[in-house]
């Protein structure tokens, strides 16, 4: 003991991905995640529709035109791991933490399923399971990460498209990899990683090209505690008005003259 | 990019929550209404009735609340721990602490306790029960909900006088029909009529989707009811105890659609695939 754990994170490239759903499928396996049925979205191959309460791998398929030509490309979605996690700042019981490994995890013994994660998340990751009645989501394979082994979704994926490792090294994996894709031509891939907002970058980074947005990511994420100042200001000078208001009133008489009785 | 799955969950909240907003802020404006009014030295029998009105609002809260956990055996974990990060945690623990205070202030006066213990029990359930008023309008304004988070510092004051002109409307509509209790009548719906103007005249899009849809509708009607409807009807027709009983509600119903409009607003605006997205359209 004694050594520093580093923080761990997944660097997930969308131009290595075939979209094959490996992740999906090792996911649900590894974590006994329950069906949650299938959606005929109509984009594609992607009849998984989203991220939610039982699915924490997400495969997208986007058909779009670039520069004339049509492109077929794949990403995995998960969970972020944002740096600052609305979701655990959210949650009233404490269930939601942050693990040695640097990951958000639900403790599943202590959620009381009050639903307030769901709606403090910028993703749209965590959601509410109906017939449990917890709030579930990707736990970054922490049982794994405690035996040693990465997660299930990077064990599967066939073209480690997934990385997973330390999170320092995979931000210059995913800054070299911009490099050797400008070297090949390919010069509008961008890497994902939102540290120029309040949500101060997460630990699981993707590399996408063109606009992140065709990649249903927010261009400015926000951990919604960024509002906190405001709103308890507000909240504060409201309170004190109740408070003054009522007093001048009922205490000094104020506006008494001149309304009708 | 137009259309396109949104990286946000709607609320999975359901009628407990809204009616939950209605119920514990009007009892906690109606603490604040007690205590001031017990130190000012104003009807003993408006006061007791406002007090009860503040326990019966202290006792169905937590029961509302309870009942829209998803695993509501597990309640207490809400005092587990306290994070003032979390608007949430703030508030169970404020509601914990004023129902204490208010059944505290109850009891005293029942079993004929210590005067001063009774009233400094009082200014702890108007303290804390004027946080209770316009802490959830800080709950939803600090989420991910684009209209709701548009409003964070809009909300409060709304929520606050909102709960503020129902404890007032509750006790006209026992029978406590002072003129003091008119002019804060007055007060809130001004506020009210205020907050509204402004939510009308924004050109902000997300803003402004506040009043898309049927949720957007019951907002409006929250807003008048709430606001130009009662302040008209107190100006003008206070000495008719029609029009006064008119205003008060007009006040209790007002506060009850603005609830219901402003979750429903939140499941809707949590489609909205521009402002989860952000930026300037592609």
């Amino acid at each position: 003991m004694g050594a520093e754990i580093k923080v761990k994170g997944f660097f997930t490239d969308a131009t290595l991905c075939i979209g094959c759903k490996a992740c999906e499928v090792a996911c649900k396996e590894w974590n006994d995640v329950p069906g949650d049925g299938f959606t005929w979205t109509g984009r594609s191959y992607d009849n998984t529709a989203a991220l939610g309460h039982s699915t924490w791998r997400h495969v997208k398929f986007i058909e779009r035109m670039r520069e004339g030509v049509p492109s077929w490309e794949f990403s995995s979605d998960v969970c972020k791991h944002c740096e600052h996690a609305g979701c655990l700042d959210a949650c009233p019981t404490g269930s939601i933490v942050r693990t040695e490994f640097g990951g958000v995890f639900i403790q599943p013994d202590v959620c009381n399923g009050c639903g307030y994660c769901v709606v403090a998340c910028p993703f749209g990751v965590v959601d509410r399971r109906p017939d449990d009645g917890r709030a579930f989501k990707c736990t970054f394979c922490y049982d794994r990460q405690k035996a040693g082994l990465e997660p299930a979704c990077a064990r599967a994926c066939p073209t480690q498209s997934i990385q997973f490792g330390d999170l320092e090294e995979l931000r210059l994996q995913a800054s070299e990899r911009v490099k050797t894709l400008e070297a090949r031509g390919v010069t509008d891939a961008v890497v994902y990683d939102p540290r120029h907002t309040s949500v101060g970058g997460t630990h699981a980074i993707f590399l996408v090209r063109g606009d992140v947005r065709t990649f249903d990511l927010p261009l400015n994420p926000e951990v919604p505690t960024a509002l906190l100042g405001r709103a308890w200001s507000a909240a504060a000078l409201a309170a004190v008005l109740m408070l003054v208001g009522t007093w001048l009133v009922m205490g000094t008489g104020l506006f008494s003259a001149g309304l009708a009785q | 990019m137009e259309n396109g799955p949104v990286p946000l969950k709607p609320p999975v909240w359901t009628w407990e929550i809204p009616v939950y907003f209605y119920v514990g802020g009007a009892s906690g404006a109606a603490a604040v209404i007690v205590a001031i009014a017990q130190l000012a030295g104003r009807d003993p029998a408006m006061i007791n009735d406002a007090r009860w009105i503040a326990a019966a609002g202290a006792a169905l809260s937590p029961l509302l609340l309870i009942s829209d956990l998803g695993r509501p055996s597990r309640f207490l974990n809400m005092l587990r721990v306290f994070k003032w990060r979390s608007p949430m945690s703030v508030g169970a623990w404020t509601l914990a602490v004023f129902s204490a205070a208010v059944f505290a202030a109850l009891g005293f006066r029942l079993l004929d306790g210590s005067p001063t213990v009774a009233l400094a029990a009082d200014i702890a359930a108007a303290l804390t029960g004027a946080l209770l008023a316009v802490y959830t309008g800080v709950l939803i304004g600090v989420t991910a909900i684009p209209v709701w988070a548009k409003h964070a510092a809009v909300l409060p004051f709304h929520f606050g006088a909102s709960s503020f002109g129902v404890a007032v409307s509750l006790l006209e509509l026992a029978g406590y029909r002072t003129s003091s209790l008119n002019r804060l009548g007055i007060g809130a719906a001004a506020i009210e009529t205020m907050l509204g103007m402004q939510m009308e005249w924004t050109r902000d899009r997300v803003a402004r989707s506040i009043f898309a849809g049927t949720s957007g509708t019951l907002v409006r009607i929250g807003i008048w009811l709430s606001g130009p409807v009662p302040l008209v009807l107190r100006l003008t027709g206070a000495a008719s105890t029609a029009l006064r009983l008119a205003a008060a509600l007009s006040m209790t119903l007002g506060s009850l659609a603005t609830r219901f409009g402003w979750i429903g607003a939140g499941r809707r605006s949590a489609t909205d695939r521009a402002a989860a997205l952000g930026g300037d359209p592609a």
